[in-house]
């Protein structure tokens, strides 16, 4: 479903991805973990182009992702949900979800609102439909947020770190519902710290430092016996 | 010369008040066509200084940086003359609205930009990961997010460009200083300047301060809107997570 093939990016002097190769397949649950400045959102940051590549190929369903067509790539294949939830103040909840498919899926308005008002229910949200995002919670927002995406209907879905701005006490309320998706056939490609998400819900975890893939395996192979130093290293850090 | 309390000064003013109510409503047109006219530019140009074409970004700022740089009194005088010798057949009052639509523009431009520039970046990269397109990131979402930002610094360049009609004088305007001058200073009416001065200031308080309050009012109502807690609706149902 997507490919990156030795993917390089520099931001200025600084090479943050050192020459990535990785394959997600279809309805597969990737998540990604490493310490910060390993390049793990920059590699997901190009999977759907927000970042543009430096040298090497990111692809999508056979697709070369460039800057010209990434708008039309991501309409037709992608949403993301962001560390700092990103919906559109100046929208209501309802808006927010229905902006896009209507605007850029020729759905009609009709049929949008259905649709997202059945994804507000399923976090939990319908009763906030009408109100603007400001009034929500940063919990509340990125379960919002997280509806928006669903209500794309895109096969793949990228989380960049979607629990890491919030409260402690609101991780949870965001992560069942990620737990909950993890059933469905979409592609998930999730950036996190959450280690028990991705003992539960991935099918393969990478692990990155310095810009390249370190490790990658099933979170058993991860949580019980890592191959690499730096692995251990880094586990034995974020688990206790 | 008349004292500000000269009964009689008042009275010439009030037997001329079509002269100023004239000035008065050609200020008004000059502003409103110039506003018109700068509102275009300023959007161009703000949208262009943001873009991430190099040849737009340039045009833009040579553009801003010439007019910001240069006095309007001066712009209006070139394209009066400019234009005049070039055998163009062009009304004062044209040259006018062209003049202040164009100097303003630099400005509004420049208040676009800061506008665009002053939101988030994760507002363009949730715009670009759905797949808006660059126009319609900015006409539906970028745009409207930088109302509340751009509001107050676009009233003061309106309330600057409704007194800079004033500038229309050096080409023979019938602005309302234009007018002002032209009664204190005419044979038959001269001598009256107080009261002159003090009317035409009055009226031009009466354009600008509306201007300035109403938008107050408005900025203060987006800004609420957007913190506006959910109506009975939500009272009703209250929270429940259903997955």
């Amino acid at each position: 479903m997507i490919q990156l093939t030795n993917v390089h990016k520099s931001f200025g002097d600084l090479e943050v991805l050192k020459g990535i190769n990785l394959t997600v397949e279809k309805g597969e649950k990737l998540v990604i973990i490493g310490p910060s400045g390993s390049g793990k959102s920059t590699m997901i940051r190009c999977m759907n182009g927000l970042e543009s590549v430096t040298s090497g190929e990111v692809s999508i369903d056979g697709h070369t992702m460039t800057q010209k067509n990434r708008a039309a790539l991501n309409r037709q294949y992608s949403s993301m949900v962001f560390q700092q939830f990103n919906l559109y103040p100046h929208l209501t909840v309802l808006e927010n979800l229905t902006l896009a498919p209507v605007r850029l899926k020729h759905m009609s308005k009709a049929d949008a609102t259905e649709l997202a008002m059945t994804n507000l229910k399923r976090v939990g949200l319908a009763h906030k439909a009408h109100v603007y995002p400001a009034t929500l919670s940063g919990g509340q927002q990125q379960r919002i947020a997280i509806a928006r995406s669903l209500t794309m209907k895109n096969p793949v879905i990228y989380f960049d770190e979607p629990t890491s701005a919030l409260d402690p006490e609101m991780v949870q309320e965001v992560l069942d519902i990620m737990t909950e998706l993890g059933k469905e056939a979409i592609t998930m490609v999730v950036v996190t710290h959450e280690m028990g998400f991705a003992r539960e819900v991935a099918d393969r975890v990478i692990f990155c430092d310095g810009g390249q893939i370190v490790e990658e395996g099933t979170p058993e192979h991860f949580f019980t016996c890592p191959e690499q130093e730096r692995t251990r290293a880094f586990l034995s850090r974020i688990l206790h | 010369m008349e004292t500000v309390f000269s009964a009689r000064a008042w009275q010439t003013v009030w037997q001329y008040r079509a002269t100023f109510i004239s000035g008065f409503l050609n200020t008004l047109q000059s502003a409103l066509v110039g506003l018109l006219i700068a509102l275009v530019i300023g959007f161009v140009l703000g949208l262009a200084a943001v873009s991430g074409k190099r040849l737009l970004r340039g045009i833009a700022r040579v553009y801003v940086e010439f007019f910001q740089n240069t006095p309007l009194i001066l712009q209006i005088c070139f394209l009066y003359y400019a234009l005049a010798y070039s055998g163009v057949k062009i009304q004062v009052v044209t040259i006018g609205f062209l003049g202040l639509g164009l100097y303003t523009g630099a400005y509004m431009a420049e208040v676009v930009r800061a506008g665009i520039n002053a939101v988030p970046r994760g507002q363009f990269d949730a715009a670009a990961s759905q797949g808006f397109g660059w126009l319609d990131t900015m006409r539906l979402i970028i745009l409207p997010e930088t109302i509340k930002i751009i509001l107050p610094p676009m009233v003061n360049q309106m309330v600057a460009l409704i007194k800079n009609t004033s500038c229309l004088y050096i080409i023979g305007g019938a602005d309302l200083i234009s007018c002002t001058y032209n009664f204190v200073t005419g044979v038959e009416t001269g001598g009256a300047y107080g009261p002159a001065y003090l009317l035409g200031g009055l009226l031009f308080f009466c354009m600008c301060y509306p201007l300035s309050h109403l938008a107050g009012r408005w900025e203060k109502r987006l800004k609420a809107r957007e913190q506006t807690k959910a109506s009975a609706e939500e009272a009703q149902t209250g929270e429940e997570a259903t997955v």
